[in-house]
């Protein structure tokens, strides 16, 4: 410990106590400060959801009835949507919902909102963390792989490949799988992935395949993409030239010296995927019919069922938000020197 | 040094207009941004004359459902036995100008105020991006279909809402851009001279943002067409009989083993053009680089040279 160190911990006590914990600790008060930015992005993005039924053309009684709305319906929408209420109670009656879990009842079959979101969250969690699992790793891997093979026929042929797959949206991945896998070319998989009810995504592994295949294609480009111009400027760097010179064995210097070196920059990235995942579900759940919180976006929006969109909405954005967080911090606790300039 | 950036920065304001232009057409002569230039200009072609040479009504029906081509029907027939390639004919069209509409509003919103941001600073800079951090917190997809909800799928909705979806990743590109020119000694002589904001953005800094706003230009373009054809995908573009290659998709895919052309026509010249646009704002982004570094051959050289085979062949198949 140097003598500056101890000198600034030393002066530590003479400031109040709330500074000198903080001060002693600069990463809890960079996780104190990005949850506090989280925490007012989450208000925020609560207020916009709650205003945008609010504030556009055409009140959201007349949106969820429409040309079936007489005078004496309307009201009675209002009054269960609680539209005859001030602004700022209804406000707040949908906020404490949003914490008390009492999120009111679905438009359509009056069944409470948690009790149809809970198990689409448990299937779509299921969903985001296999495709999210074997995609990441599969990126690094290859990403890597097209690094050390730098201008050899793979690296030119993957670059090309994956130019074309980052074009591609989603839906048309989906359907070329299940023209291949399901329906034209061969039969080995099923086309749709629909669950009967009270069953959840791991009771049947198989109706899992090609929704995670599709995310898993969609995601590996930005991953591997990243993952290969990291890892060449690892495998140029000074402490990689050394290795060799010291004869280390070359899997060795790959495995120890730049594959850690390379993972670190490409943290951001993943962040990115898992962020990406969050609203690429929706139109990947709704090609495979996956009884997802996307799948359930899309028919509560069809439906115009307003209860249910608000809280999926906001549980997407707030998943966004908290990644996005997570990310950050592990960004910076990656790279000691941005941790010291923040 | 001042002298010398003052010279460079004439000859880059005098040259303003050939630039948004020369980018471009450089791109478009390496072959990377002709191979992308030529599959993306091909789909504009069928989806703008397209509409002029359908064969026969795209709402007429015509034969069973789901019938397997023939001579009379070249791509079969659909879900209700109209003719598949005069719809996919006419679904285009209008896809793609809600693309190019979201992309410039997308441009303008997010340009401007990045550049906004960057060049005021201070107050104007926290809240705009400030209000970017806010709207990233949503996924785009998401927001759209949250404001598509309320307001029903209007076509001017879609636009304006997708727009909005990519005006924040827009501005942080732009005032990233902005910051370091806003600096230069020739921006702050003009500021001197009592020149107002406006017209020093306009004329001074614009200029130096040619290469980040085309290559913006080509990533929204493409993205607007991934968006607006899943939105129409999902059952949110055009009321139902009117054709579209995202809506053609869904409508279709129960027939998919009767006549799977009816879902692969439509499916490939959406994955053409997000390939081809692509591919060409690949090149751009070659090119602006290639400028940067002082040649413009370094955007040509070595790594694309193998590749070209493979980009078009494995798709055009499909």
């Amino acid at each position: 410990m140097s003598i500056e160190e101890i000198g600034v911990r030393g002066k530590a006590p003479d400031r109040d106590v709330g500074l000198s914990w903080m001060s002693r600790h600069p990463m809890v008060a960079l996780l104190l400060r990005r949850g506090g930015i989280g925490v007012v992005t989450l208000v925020i993005v609560s207020i916009i959801v709650f205003a945008a039924t609010e504030v556009l053309p055409g009140n959201a009684a007349y949106a969820v009835l429409g040309h079936t709305a007489t005078p004496v319906r309307l009201h009675a929408m209002e009054v269960q949507l609680h539209l005859n209420e001030g602004l700022l109670a209804q406000y707040w009656s949908w906020f404490s919902g949003l914490i008390t879990g009492h999120l009111g009842n679905s438009l359509v079959n009056s069944q409470s909102v948690w009790s149809l979101v809970e198990p689409r969250l448990i299937n779509s969690g299921v969903l985001v963390a296999t495709s999210g699992v074997i995609g990441i790793l599969a990126g690094v891997l290859l990403g890597a792989y097209a690094a050390l093979r730098r201008d050899k026929w793979f690296d030119h042929i993957s670059s090309v490949v994956l130019l074309a797959i980052t074009s591609l949206p989603e839906f048309v991945v989906a359907i070329t799988l299940i023209i291949v896998f399901a329906t034209v070319v061969t039969h080995l998989l099923p086309a749709v992935s629909i669950y009967p009810p009270g069953t959840y995504a791991w009771n049947d592994p198989k109706l899992l395949v090609l929704p995670v295949v599709t995310l898993v294609i969609v995601i590996i480009p930005y991953i591997m993409r990243m993952m290969r111009g990291a890892m060449i400027e690892a495998l140029e760097s000074d402490y990689v030239q050394m290795a060799r010179l010291e004869g280390i064995k070359s899997w060795k210097i790959v495995l120890i010296h730049a594959l850690p070196n390379a993972i670190a920059p490409t943290i951001q990235v993943i962040g990115l995927t898992v962020l990406y995942l969050a609203g690429g579900i929706v139109i990947v759940e709704d090609v495979f019919n996956f009884p997802g919180v996307g799948q359930g976006l899309v028919s509560a929006v069809s439906n115009r069922d307003i209860p249910v969109i608000q809280f999926m909405v906001f549980i997407l954005a707030a998943l966004y938000v908290v990644v996005n967080i997570i990310t950050d911090v592990i960004a910076l606790l990656a790279s000691p020197r941005r941790r010291l300039v923040r | 040094m001042a002298t010398e950036k003052r010279t460079k920065s004439d000859r880059l304001a005098s040259a303003t207009q050939a630039q948004w232009i020369a980018l471009p057409v450089r791109a478009a002569r390496t072959r990377r941004g002709m191979i992308g230039l030529i599959i993306a200009g091909i789909v504009g072609l069928i989806a703008f004359i397209g509409p002029f040479v359908s064969p026969h009504s795209p709402l007429t029906f015509l034969a069973v459902p789901f019938a397997p081509a023939s001579s009379s029907l070249p791509l079969g027939s659909d879900i209700l036995g109209r003719d598949v390639l005069s719809r996919v004919l006419n679904g285009g069209w209008l896809l793609l100008l809600m693309a190019f509409g979201a992309t410039a509003f997308g441009i303008l919103l997010g340009g401007g105020s990045g550049m906004a941001a960057a060049y005021f600073r201070g107050r104007a800079d926290g809240i705009i991006m400030r209000t970017v951090d806010v709207m990233l917190a949503f996924p785009a997809l998401v927001f759209v279909l949250l404001l598509v909800s309320l307001v029903g799928p209007k076509i001017w909705l879609i636009m304006v809402a997708v727009g909005l979806v990519h005006a924040p990743a827009v501005a942080r590109v732009i005032r990233s851009a902005t910051l370091d020119i806003s600096e230069r000694d020739y921006v702050r002589a003009v500021e001197l001279q009592g020149v107002k904001p406006w017209k020093i953005m306009r004329q001074e800094i614009l200029p130096n943002l040619v290469s980040p706003l085309m290559v913006e230009i080509g990533l929204r373009l493409t993205y607007s067409i991934v968006i607006m054809a899943g939105l129409a995908f999902l059952g949110f573009g055009q009321a139902p009989p009117a054709p579209n290659w995202g809506y053609m998709i869904q409508e279709n895919r129960v027939g998919l083993s009767a006549n799977p052309l009816s879902v692969i026509a439509p499916a490939a010249l959406i994955a053409l053009f997000t390939i081809g646009m692509n591919t060409f704002t690949d090149a751009v982004a070659r090119v602006a680089i290639g400028l940067e570094r002082g040649s413009s051959k370094a955007a040509d050289s070595g790594s694309t040279s193998n590749l070209m085979p493979v980009t078009g062949a494995g798709e055009v198949s499909a």
